[in-house]
């Protein structure tokens, strides 16, 4: 029992990362109908950050994040005007090829600056945490499910309170009209850009000292992620962090007592089971009809 | 042999009188340009990383190839081709190894479960459209890598597999390395010269019909999640070959040439040369296997220069290198103008029919809510053989829902459609379409990059259409068409290069050419000025003339006026009146509900 409830814990942790990275494609889909699949990249782009600020630098672990997330943020606007942008009028084929494309690129440029040897980022809190019964609560896992549930609840009062929430919507919801009505589309998604890699930054800063940070670990994490926002529901918020908590849970388990190597099959093997049997995934999302 | 089978293949067999085509001419150039490739790879005695390069490039290529089928001419992705290609490449190892078969058994064996595990794939992904499909593409390649790399017992893990024989062809020994390379060369120019006439059969036009507008496909009556499962599964079957044929080349093989990152390899040969042509793919292909040695100074920064290079392909050529050089070839040398002789003008249902009363298309208590709001709320339709039948009603009433429900586009809330005696109610678009019904859009649905005669031939092509039988009669039969609406002689042009009017000319060419029981017409009207809609008026009262039953919807009511036998007036998705024109028209609840409501906006 204190053995499962520890995987559930370690399940839930995990799954909190996959969330937030599927946060970022659920909100970039919703502004331009498109898949990043360079979202995980970002967070890969945060780890390799913070190695190089708090550990090559040798600057403070807070300045080291604060300092990422700017850079990150500064990224998106540079990946939407280098990668979205030129092929917005297309359909979402060359867009989702070009963003493969970018995530080739990033990973390589980051393989020839750093070289192929993985990296490790200390935690700040050294390895504390608490024991509740049988039960250790890792700190970092801590932090970041606590960090994750505050991204969530900040996304919910910055879509359903807050002005540039509701055009935010507006733009994911109906562009022409959107634009007709005055809102900027082109600004809308260049925030929506932003903010999405901001958050996979957040993500690798997060993950980077509970996993090698290696210029692979971005698109792995990227591609459970999206699966866990389709097994949730696609499209829908609730739906991937949902699909994301499920998705951490179900592989902890699966390498814990089926199988060590083939823990990455269990998220695909998933997707394909929810494919199946409820395509719309779990929450359901409302099959769009062609006009 | 490739090259006699080739050979053989150039001279057209069976269809008697056909006429000496300047294509035929193509073919047999082709056919011999690949059988002196044959031999010249025969006689010059190739070694070392030089034939290493050319094995690698011809069965990569035909690989690629099965991309130019489900990307280039299908619009479906697929980011498991290295997958399907380790498929066939680990059956040849394992096969021959192993289990002690023949190459061409295993190989057989490995073709096969490529295009199972693709049908499988497409299957299951291929209902839900675009992201789905990458992702799930991404997951069989990734399960793929993992089972390759860690299944050690069978596929001896990461070690790979050594040891891989040559076959022998016909006595003929292959074990010599010039000579698979010859062989693998001539299997490369045979699937090449199939993936390129596959363009010009009616699976390869259904295909490329899905690809540039699916939903006028299907109510074109094509089948389109069997076009594009089919389409996927060949390409699966041509990765599985290419992988085979790989695996004999190089007698040793690991999981890491069939990871995810070469799926991406692939996806960018095809993008670069250009997916929609064999030839772009072949190019492209041959492109990406040189460049690397020809930018051995980049190589820490190569991989990166490469992600960048699919950006700018994308943003700069995305057609490929092919579709760039096709561009402007088209531009300098356009298609010459039809010479028709002798052509058969299109046999219309019924010459000259005259109204019997008896209905065509019978609709009981049709329905259609999105959620709450009810768009068409229990409509009766009743439309007669013969008649053009109009649906008229103010902006929101409805109209554009009927027929898209109607068309099968949307699944109706309630309600009965009845055809020809046949409840269609439950039958998808392309069903639909085989039961009689036609249809054209209001925002102009054209297959944007196939040829107007192309265009036209797809419709021809709807099942239950007797009068296009073979590719002559088809041919014809688009001809006539087309001819219909005067644009015969413009066949061989691309539809982007017509006008507005134009282009909706060849939409209901492009109905007609399918022979349709009942034809619709979704504001046919719409967007043209009033030369166009005078030419409009006269193409439909000359159908009209002939018999066709239609039913139109238009906010013209001058146009309306001038064609219909029968109005019906929707408001508020429910029916307020039916009958002849002249006492529709007089309604004062129409008057209320359409003109009415017209004139207090009148000045706005």
């Amino acid at each position: 029992m204190g053995f499962n409830l520890q995987l559930l814990f370690t399940g839930i942790g995990v799954g909190s990362i996959y969330a937030l990275v599927a946060l970022g494609f659920v909100l970039i889909y919703r502004a331009t109908n498109v898949v990043n699949f360079a979202q995980g990249d970002f967070a890969m782009l945060g780890a390799f950050s913070m190695v190089v600020l708090a550990i090559d630098f040798g600057l403070p672990y807070w300045l080291s994040i604060i300092l990422t997330l700017a850079a990150l943020a500064a990224f998106g606007a540079i990946f939407n005007l280098a990668v979205y942008y030129p092929l917005r009028n297309r359909s979402f084929l060359p867009v989702i090829i070009s963003t493969i494309g970018a995530s080739i690129l990033l990973e390589n440029g980051v393989l020839a600056a750093y070289g192929p040897r993985p990296q490790s980022l200390p935690t700040v809190f050294s390895g504390q945490g608490i024991t509740i019964g049988s039960v250790f609560l890792d700190s970092q896992y801590l932090l970041i499910i606590g960090v994750a549930a505050a991204m969530v609840a900040f996304q919910f009062l910055l879509f359903e309170r807050t002005f540039i929430g509701k055009k935010l919507q507006a733009v994911s919801q109906d562009k022409e009209m959107a634009s007709l009505l005055g809102i900027s589309v082109g600004t809308m998604i260049m925030v929506t850009f932003i903010y999405s890699a901001t958050l996979g930054g957040l993500a690798g800063v997060l993950v980077a000292p509970i996993l090698f940070v290696s210029v692979g670990m971005g698109s792995s994490i990227a591609l459970k992620a999206f699966a866990a926002s389709i097994i949730g529901g696609f499209g829908e918020v609730t739906g991937a962090i949902i699909g994301g908590l499920i998705l951490g849970v179900i592989e902890t388990f699966g390498a814990a007592y089926i199988s060590v190597p083939y823990k990455d099959a269990f998220a695909f093997l998933g997707l394909f089971i929810v494919l199946l049997f409820r395509p719309q995934g779990l929450l359901g999302e409302r099959v769009a009809e062609k006009a | 042999m490739s090259a006699d089978s080739l050979a053989a293949k150039a001279v057209p067999t069976g269809r008697g009188k056909r006429r000496w085509h300047p294509g035929d001419l193509g073919t047999v150039v082709y056919a011999i340009v690949a059988s002196c490739t044959v031999l010249a790879v025969l006689s010059v005695p190739l070694q070392g990383y030089a034939l290493n390069l050319l094995m690698q490039a011809s069965t990569y290529a035909i690989a690629v190839l099965g991309l130019t089928i489900v990307l280039g001419y299908t619009g479906q992705i697929n980011l498991a081709q290295a997958a399907f290609f380790g498929l066939g490449a680990y059956s040849v190892a394992l096969g021959t190894t192993t289990l002690s078969l023949s190459f061409w058994l295993a190989a057989i064996l490995g073709i096969g479960i490529a295009a199972l595990a693709g049908a499988i794939l497409g299957l299951t992904s291929l209902r839900l459209g675009g992201h789905y499909l990458a992702m799930v593409t991404i997951s069989f390649q990734m399960i793929a890598t993992l089972i390759l790399t860690n299944w050690i017992a069978v596929t001896h893990g990461p070690d790979g597999v050594p040891g891989i024989a040559r076959p022998t062809l016909l006595g003929l020994s292959l074990a010599e390395g010039t000579r698979y390379l010859a062989f693998c060369i001539g299997i490369l120019c045979i699937v090449g010269y199939w993936v390129y006439r596959l363009r010009m059969m009616r699976l390869g036009r259904a295909m490329q019909a899905v690809r540039d507008n699916e939903l006028a496909a299907g109510v074109t009556g094509v089948n389109t999640y069997q076009t594009k499962v089919l389409a996927f599964t060949l390409s699966a079957a041509l990765g599985g070959l290419g992988g085979g044929l790989f695996a004999g080349g190089f007698t040793y093989i690991s999981p890491d040439q069939f990871s995810f990152s070469e799926s991406v390899v692939f996806l960018t040969m095809a993008l670069l040369g250009g997916a929609r042509s064999p030839f772009g793919t072949a190019f492209g292909t041959g492109l990406l296997i040189l460049l690397p040695e020809w930018l051995r100074f980049l190589k820490v920064i190569y991989l990166a220069v490469y992600g960048a290079a699919v950006i700018l392909i994308m943003v700069f050529m995305p057609e490929g290198i092919w579709g760039f050089v096709n561009r402007f070839w088209q531009k300098f040398y356009p298609p010459p103008l039809r010479v028709l002789d002798g052509l058969a003008p299109l046999p219309l249902t019924l010459e000259k029919g005259e109204p019997d009363g008896s209905v065509i298309l019978e609709v009981s208590a049709l329905s259609k809510h999105f959620g709450g709001l009810k768009a068409v709320d229990q409509v009766d339709l009743k439309i007669a053989h013969n008649t053009v039948h109009a649906l008229i009603g103010p902006n929101g009433s409805g109209k554009s829902t009927l027929l898209n429900v109607l068309s099968g586009i949307y699944r109706s809330s309630g309600g009965h459609i009845v055809l020809s005696g046949r409840d269609i109610s439950a039958l998808p678009p392309h069903r639909r379409a085989a039961s009689g019904m036609g249809r054209t859009f209001q925002n102009i649905r054209l297959f944007g990059a196939m040829s107007i005669l192309d265009n036209v031939k797809v419709g021809a092509e709807r099942p239950g259409n007797t009068l296009a039988s073979g590719a002559k009669a088809l041919d014809s039969h688009a001809l006539a068409a087309l001819e219909f609406v005067g644009l015969a002689e413009r066949a061989d042009e691309s539809v982007g290069s017509l006008s507005y009017g134009h282009q909706r000319h060849v939409e209901i060419a492009r109905a007609l050419a399918g022979n349709p029981a009942l034809l619709l017409l979704d504001e046919p009207g719409a967007g043209l000025n009033h030369i166009e809609k005078d030419a409009l008026v006269l193409l439909l009262q000359r159908l009209k003339g002939h018999g066709l039953t239609i039913l139109i919807i238009d906010h013209d009511m001058n146009l309306v006026e001038q064609v219909a036998d029968h109005i019906t007036v929707l408001n508020f998705g429910r029916r307020i009146a039916d009958g002849k024109p002249i006492d529709v028209l007089h309604d004062p609840q129409v008057i209320a509900a359409y003109l009415g409501e017209e004139a207090a906006h009148g000045t706005a």
